[in-house]
């Protein structure tokens, strides 16, 4: 879906800046926006493209940098982190060999922090892109990551 | 919808449908479909009631979502809800427990004590 | 369902074959003459494990065993039992109950401790059929409120019930749509705060999920009795099925138009939008929220004015959260008086807990104000698993503080959880055991408030900084005792000077910890040992030989540090481990573990 017909569901007024954006990234595979972009919305929505930038750096689902094809965004509050989330954490950055904000060479993986998925009766979770993943063990996450990776190929 | 009066009758009705007045030997089987119950696995749990139900040729069967029962540590979660208010609740329901369910509980009539959220310990 | 009473009969086995379908079909009949279904709900229960004694029929609240129950009995117990609170001597159980053996003991409880206000529909009814929620008398309140009362009438019988917010403080949910009403406007909105990310907290996302429309009536008479027009639902993103479904609720209200022009024939006109956040947890604030819809960063700002006078984009606006309104409908079908006769005193009605953490039966429960904390823990919670010892309990989220056992026995209202240092916040309960370290705990609360503090305030931005600074200081072994004295310091001057709640309330958790766990603090300081076994610099994992070297640990390791052949005693590489648990966790037989380093080993 190309951006302008993707905002245009939006009536060009500032208050869905917000909601615009994040439908966008969410649409597309590296979940970011460019400063084209960022041009072009500001142009539509009517504000300032300092304002855009603002907002984009506010918002820790929006962003200018390019991120993988599946975003990781694991859980880091306290019920999860009780259940160790730590260890799943640490699964994650070996598996991937990133750290939370950093994305795989092969663009695939993004690994981020993201606040309570509200799954803390099943901690720990994390989430990629939309899927909720709850009651994770390393040996869980070993066999969720290998199915995204045989998805791709 | 213009009054209150319109409103009551749709109350009505909606609560014949809901309480399965005009079904005979109605069965209502809702399953635990918040964030929780999909994540420990319900929509194919659902999915397998409604091929079971289909495969069985079984009448007068309400299958439905709800959502979260509160107990979301026996996720997922099935009640069966027959035409007297009896309430069955089945946890930690998997395809092989909805199959199960459907053959005992609904067509020979002998609810699975094993599996009910009152005997199970987790 | 609001029932007052529920009615458990035994379904076992042993019972059925002792009638007690029949038993069932009597008290149904019974009761329906006494017009008493709508009150007492009757529940097939599994086996209670007094079989010899059977069939068993309790009735909670209060817990009362009948044994050999027929049917002749049914309409005595009704008509006593029931009707005037009288228990039927003569069906009691004629040997003491040992609890212990009675093996539904814990579903008795949980029925008997909850009564379901906020969550009457969830797991009730198809949250994706309007028809549904109409057949439970949905949308009841509003046309009753539309029909027969003023604005000012519904204001008055909000204040009256003495409803307050579920969201956090506390505040007067009457008082706070009086503010609304009295600003003059011909623009006026409402808002749903339905931001939950207090961690561990999760009704917010269980109502919406499973009974949308509650929150749209709710909203829709709060409306009225304001004079706006226009309603906001700010939901978070990470909650898609909640934005689903509220989507769809919308929809469906008005296409029967009870959203819309003119609701019932009225001339009342009331619409709903719905807004996305986009993951920040400040945004849970009302003035951020607001600057969130508007299409800002959203950040808080400071009150006076308030949002009653000066809300969004400069109207006065009403905001309170998904699970306050989720009460209101209720209230003004049943009446302010009933409602306010549940609960405390200064707290009425119920408030719906989300327990987690380390204990048994995690979930929601919803219990009237006032049931003390060791009730909803042992008795409805189930208790802590695995026989560990319960250390402390942290209610309020990031914002509130850690309760010890000595308070256990306290009622919970908003303002018991004050006095004990913490708060209700939005009802999560985080249950920690003896494994738990507490400075470990109160270490990451501030490295959560310092990711999720928006920067505009300084003692906010740097005073929690510099905290965290200092507990990683104490994790790592390298704290002072004049640390302690510091961090209390900063503390206190964050909490006295910050803008906004986040700041005001981010050193809860330090604080309460300092007060009640100084002895681990000074342990870590003075002694260099972490007691729990938590904080790496200062533990030591180690596989004892109860091993049975199932290989589980060493497939859970995350950076495989665990060799071991298989049925043989496993070993852990010290130089790679990260003491991150994970082996701990996955062990099926307890051989593995954490003992803090003595202390000559610490550098």
């Amino acid at each position: 879906m190309t951006l302008e017909s993707m905002i245009q569901k939006y009536p060009a007024s500032p208050e869905y800046l917000v909601e615009a954006l994040r439908d966008y990234q969410m649409a597309k595979n590296d979940h970011s926006v460019t400063e084209s972009e960022i041009v072009k919305i500001a142009k539509y929505f009517n504000v300032t493209e300092s304002k855009v930038c603002s907002v984009v750096s506010f918002y820790s689902f929006l962003s200018e940098k390019p991120k993988g094809r599946y975003v990781i965004r694991i859980c880091r509050d306290v019920p999860c982190f009780v259940n160790k989330s730590e260890s799943i954490l640490k699964t994650l950055e070996t598996r991937l060999g990133i750290k939370p904000g950093e994305t795989t060479p092969d663009g695939l993986f993004t690994l981020e922090y993201t606040g309570c998925l509200g799954q803390c009766d099943h901690a720990p979770a994390f989430r990629i892109n939309d899927m909720t993943y709850v009651d994770l063990t390393p040996d869980k996450v070993k066999a969720i990551l290998s199915e995204y990776r045989e998805e791709k190929s | 919808m213009k009054s209150l009066d319109d409103l009551q009758k749709l109350r009505d009705k909606a609560k014949r449908t809901m309480d399965m007045t005009d079904l005979v030997d109605g069965v209502r089987i809702q399953v635990g479909m918040g964030t929780c119950g999909i994540a420990a696995g319900a929509r194919p749990v659902l999915q397998k009631f409604i091929d079971e139900v289909a495969a069985h040729n079984l009448h007068n069967i309400i299958i439905t979502q709800v959502g979260c029962m509160g107990e979301c540590a026996f996720e997922p979660i099935v009640e069966i809800v027959e035409k007297d208010g009896t309430k069955t609740t089945y946890c930690k329901v998997g395809k092989r427990l909805a199959e199960e369910i459907v053959e005992e509980h609904l067509i020979n009539g002998n609810r699975l004590d094993a599996y009910m959220l009152s005997t199970i310990k987790r | 369902m609001l029932s007052r009473m529920h009615i458990l009969i035994c379904g076992g086995k042993d019972c059925l074959s002792s009638h007690s379908k029949e038993l069932r079909d009597e008290f149904h009949l019974v009761l329906s003459e006494l017009n008493l279904l709508d009150e007492v709900r009757l529940v097939m229960a599994g086996c209670f494990g007094l079989c010899s004694q059977g069939p068993i029929v309790v009735m909670t609240p209060g817990e009362t065993f009948y044994s050999h129950v027929t049917v002749a009995d049914i309409r005595e117990i009704c008509e006593e039992h029931v009707v005037k609170g009288n228990i039927v001597e003569r069906l009691l159980i004629k040997e003491p109950i040992d609890k212990a053996k009675i093996k539904n003991y814990s579903q008795l409880k949980f029925y008997d401790r909850q009564r379901r206000i906020a969550l009457r529909n969830c797991g009730q009814i198809n949250p994706t059929d309007i028809n549904e929620y109409i057949a439970r008398d949905g949308y009841l309140a509003l046309g009753k409120v539309l029909s027969t009362m003023s604005p000012a009438e519904v204001v008055a019988e909000m204040k009256k019930s003495g409803l307050r917010g579920r969201g956090g403080a506390g505040f007067s949910t009457g008082q706070k749509w009086e503010f609304a009403a009295k600003s003059v406007d011909d623009v006026k909105y409402v808002i749903c705060n339905a931001d939950e990310g207090d961690p561990g907290a999760f009704m917010d996302r269980s109502v919406l999920e499973g009974d949308p429309h509650s929150v749209l009536e709710a909203m829709a008479i709060c409306g009225y009795g304001i004079g706006s027009h226009q309603g906001y639902i700010y939901v978070r993103a990470e909650y898609p099925i909640a934005v689903e479904r509220l989507n769809n609720a919308i929809k469906q209200a008005r296409e029967l138009r009870l959203l819309g022009k003119n609701i019932f024939s009225s001339g009342f006109a009331f619409d709903i939008e719905l807004r996305l956040g986009a993951g920040a947890f400040v945004c849970g604030e009302e003035t951020a929220l607001m600057a969130s819809i508007e299409g800002n960063r959203g950040m808080p700002r400071l009150k006076p004015p308030f949002p009653a006078v000066k809300g969004l984009w400069g109207h006065p606006t009403n905001v309170n959260n998904v699970e306050t309104f989720a009460n209101v409908p209720a209230i003004f079908l049943k009446g302010a008086d009933w409602f306010k006769a549940i609960g405390t005193e200064k707290s009425s009605g119920t408030k719906v807990f989300a327990l987690g953490g380390k204990i048994a039966n995690t979930g929601l429960v919803e219990i009237p104000m006032g049931t003390t904390l060791r009730e909803v823990i042992f008795d409805i919670g189930g208790g802590i698993p695995n026989h560990r010892k319960f250390k402390a309990v942290q209610t309020g989220g990031p914002s509130g503080g850690c309760i010890t056992e000595a308070a256990l026995d306290t009622p919970i209202d908003f303002d018991s959880l004050v006095a004990m240092g913490s708060m209700m916040g939005s009802g999560g309960m985080i249950v920690m055991d003896e494994d738990n370290c507490m400075v470990d705990v109160a270490r990451f609360y501030l490295d959560f408030t310092v990711d999720e503090s928006c920067g505009k305030c300084t003692p906010c931005r740097e005073g929690t900084r510099r905290m965290l600074d200092i507990l990683n200081k104490i994790c790592a072994g390298n704290g002072t005792l004049e640390d302690l004295d510091l961090l209390e310091s900063i503390a206190n001057m964050v909490k006295d000077s910050s803008l906004c709640a986040l700041g005001q309330s981010a050193p809860n958790p330090v604080l309460s910890t300092l007060t009640h766990f100084r002895d681990e603090y000074i342990a870590h300081v003075v002694d260099k040992v972490c007691p729990a076994g938590v904080c790496s610099n200062l533990t030591n994992y180690t596989i004892t030989d109860k091993c049975i070297g199932c290989t589980k640990c060493a497939k859970n390791c995350p950076v495989s540090a665990i060799s071991g052949t298989v049925k043989q005693q496993h070993v852990i590489d010290l130089s790679k481990c990260i003491r991150c648990g994970a082996c701990k966790k996955a062990c099926p037989v307890n051989a593995i573990s954490s003992k803090p380093l003595p202390k000559e080993e610490n550098k």
